[in-house]
């Protein structure tokens, strides 16, 4: 079910698809080794540190801290609809990065390189399929605050 | 081993050719090559074809422009690394006669681009990115820069005056340059009061795409010294890589492939970045310029902004820059750019540019970067 994943999904298909999964639940999920423990956001099924293909999810807290953002005006096919969005990259509490959208609990002109942030399952609303992502929100918000419909 | 030279030349006209298919743009830039060099055909052994596929509705590019080329039934490949798919031709052209393969081989860079919508190629390129947990949420080859430029600024104070001055000498330079896109000077105001595209970037930040083609041909010692007098030496040829994904790169503000890649070109050259007069940077955007000052050695890391300020990438300053005018005053069809750079500094250490000439330029260099920084092929080219 990672077709779920993203406005526009390019890999429907991969090992961690159960991602997509936990994330309409409204889980935030990682892969950690099973054989050295190692960890990733995002998830990947085959350990960069050790090579194994022994992988279990861990939710992840979402607390983060944003490196850097743009505001996107120029759009891609797919995306016209849509902009103009602000994408940010986080670095997460736990290790490892996210990109996102920000989400309307973060005012535009409050958007700080440094600020804290966290990163909140959502559900695109007015879609007929499910569609997953995450959102980048103000500290504090939690999935059940975000809106959706089913 | 032998060394490899540079024996001919060849360049096209950039811009919206919807004059000509790829392989005439690459005959041009061919026919060009050959007329420099002085030889005919039969003296070539193979050819390389440096260009991405995805934007030509011909599948298996290599094949037509070799039938078209006329070098049919010699032997040709194509090159694929995003916007450095030129460089790594030159680079496998540059392995094939150290191995004793082949003495002499044409390197063709070439695309085809305006032929989709600017809407279709920001959504190709923006899967430079990786497409799994990026492009999902609609980023853009130009969003990934635009970001690199906004973690810049706050690490460094880098400012929007001094991105913009970049693609101000830029132009200055195009203007002087025959076969760029946009001949004409641009003021920071003008940079300045453009449209927005992704935030900090206007429309004077960012490269255009642009259809074109370049053509350098490459030769082992023995064959170079018969063939010219004013052979140019390829003598670094490195490539290194960074993460496809923003998420898994050490820092956001730099291309550790950039850097990696200059280090081991200046070693197997035997220089290091003071050496260097002439160099053609990878400007696709203006922070890029900027990150390659810093990531080439030419100035210390964030020290870039002020680097272009005090006008060091001018013609008279440490080291002279993109006086061809860069991909941003001279277009960017995104095979073709990495050859283009080859023979800017080839034509540079022959002493050939004309009124953007750098004086005494012995030692050159470029830049090529694939996407956004996965990969990076730099190069130092001599002159005798």
């Amino acid at each position: 079910m990672f077709e779920w994943f993203g406005k526009v999904n390019f890999t429907p298909y991969t090992k961690v698809s159960d991602f997509a999964r936990h994330l309409r639940d409204g889980h935030l999920m990682g892969s950690r080794c099973k054989k050295c423990g190692a960890t990733s956001f995002p998830p990947r099924a085959d350990c960069e540190a050790c090579t194994s293909g022994d992988f279990e999810f861990y939710e992840v807290s979402g607390k983060a801290t944003l490196n850097t953002f743009t505001k996107i005006v120029a759009a891609p096919t797919g995306f016209e609809d849509e902009v103009p969005y602000i994408v940010g990259v986080v670095d997460l509490a736990e290790g490892g990065r996210a990109l996102a959208w920000f989400g309307e609990s973060v005012p535009e002109g409050a958007i700080e390189i440094g600020m804290e942030l966290q990163v909140v399952p959502r559900i695109f609303e007015e879609m007929e399929d499910i569609k997953v992502y995450y959102s980048l929100e103000q500290p504090g918000t939690t999935w059940s605050q975000v809106d959706r419909t089913w | 081993m032998t060394r490899v030279g540079i024996v001919g030349i060849g360049h096209g006209v950039f811009g919206r050719r919807s004059d000509a298919t790829v392989q005439e743009l690459a005959f041009e830039a061919f026919r060009d090559a050959l007329n420099d060099a002085g030889i005919d055909r039969a003296a070539i052994d193979a050819s390389v074809i440096g260009a991405v596929p995805e934007y030509h509705k011909q599948r298996s590019l290599a094949g037509v422009v070799q039938e078209y080329l006329g070098l049919v039934p010699k032997p040709t490949w194509l090159t694929e690394v995003a916007c450095a798919s030129g460089s790594a031709a030159i680079r496998t052209a540059w392995m094939s006669i150290k191995a004793g393969l082949h003495d002499v081989v044409a390197v063709i860079g070439c695309q085809k681009m305006t032929e989709m919508s600017t809407a279709e190629i920001l959504a190709l390129m923006g899967r430079v990115g990786e497409v799994q947990w990026e492009s999902g949420f609609g980023t853009t080859f130009p969003g990934y820069y635009a970001m690199f430029a906004k973690r810049h600024m706050h690490e460094y104070g880098t400012t929007r005056e001094q991105l913009l001055q970049v693609a101000v000498k830029n132009h200055f330079y195009g203007a002087k340059n025959p076969n760029a896109l946009f001949r004409k000077e641009i003021t920071l105001e003008k940079a300045i009061a453009s449209e927005e595209v992704a935030t900090p970037f206007q429309v004077y930040d960012c490269c255009a795409n642009a259809d074109g083609a370049a053509c350098v041909i490459l030769a082992s010692e023995d064959r170079a010294k018969e063939i010219t007098q004013q052979t140019v030496w390829l003598d670094g040829v490195a490539c290194a890589t960074a993460s496809m994904s923003v998420l898994r790169r050490p820092s956001l503000t730099g291309l550790p492939s950039a850097e990696k890649a200059a280090a081991d070109a200046y070693a197997m050259a035997g220089i290091g970045p003071a050496d260097v007069k002439v160099a053609d940077v990878h400007d696709c955007f203006t922070v890029a310029e900027i990150m390659a000052y810093e990531d080439l050695g030419f100035c210390k890391k964030g020290a870039g902004g002020p680097f272009i300020a005090e006008r060091q990438s001018y013609i008279g300053g440490k080291v002279a820059v993109n006086v061809d005018g860069g991909l941003k005053a001279k277009g960017h069809p995104i095979g073709a750019t990495g050859v283009s750079m080859t023979y800017e500094i080839a034509k540079q250490l022959r002493g050939e540019a004309g009124e953007r000439q750098v004086p005494n330029a012995d030692v050159g260099l470029t830049h090529n970067v694939g996407g956004i920084g996965q990969y990076c092929f730099v190069q130092v080219l001599k002159r005798d």
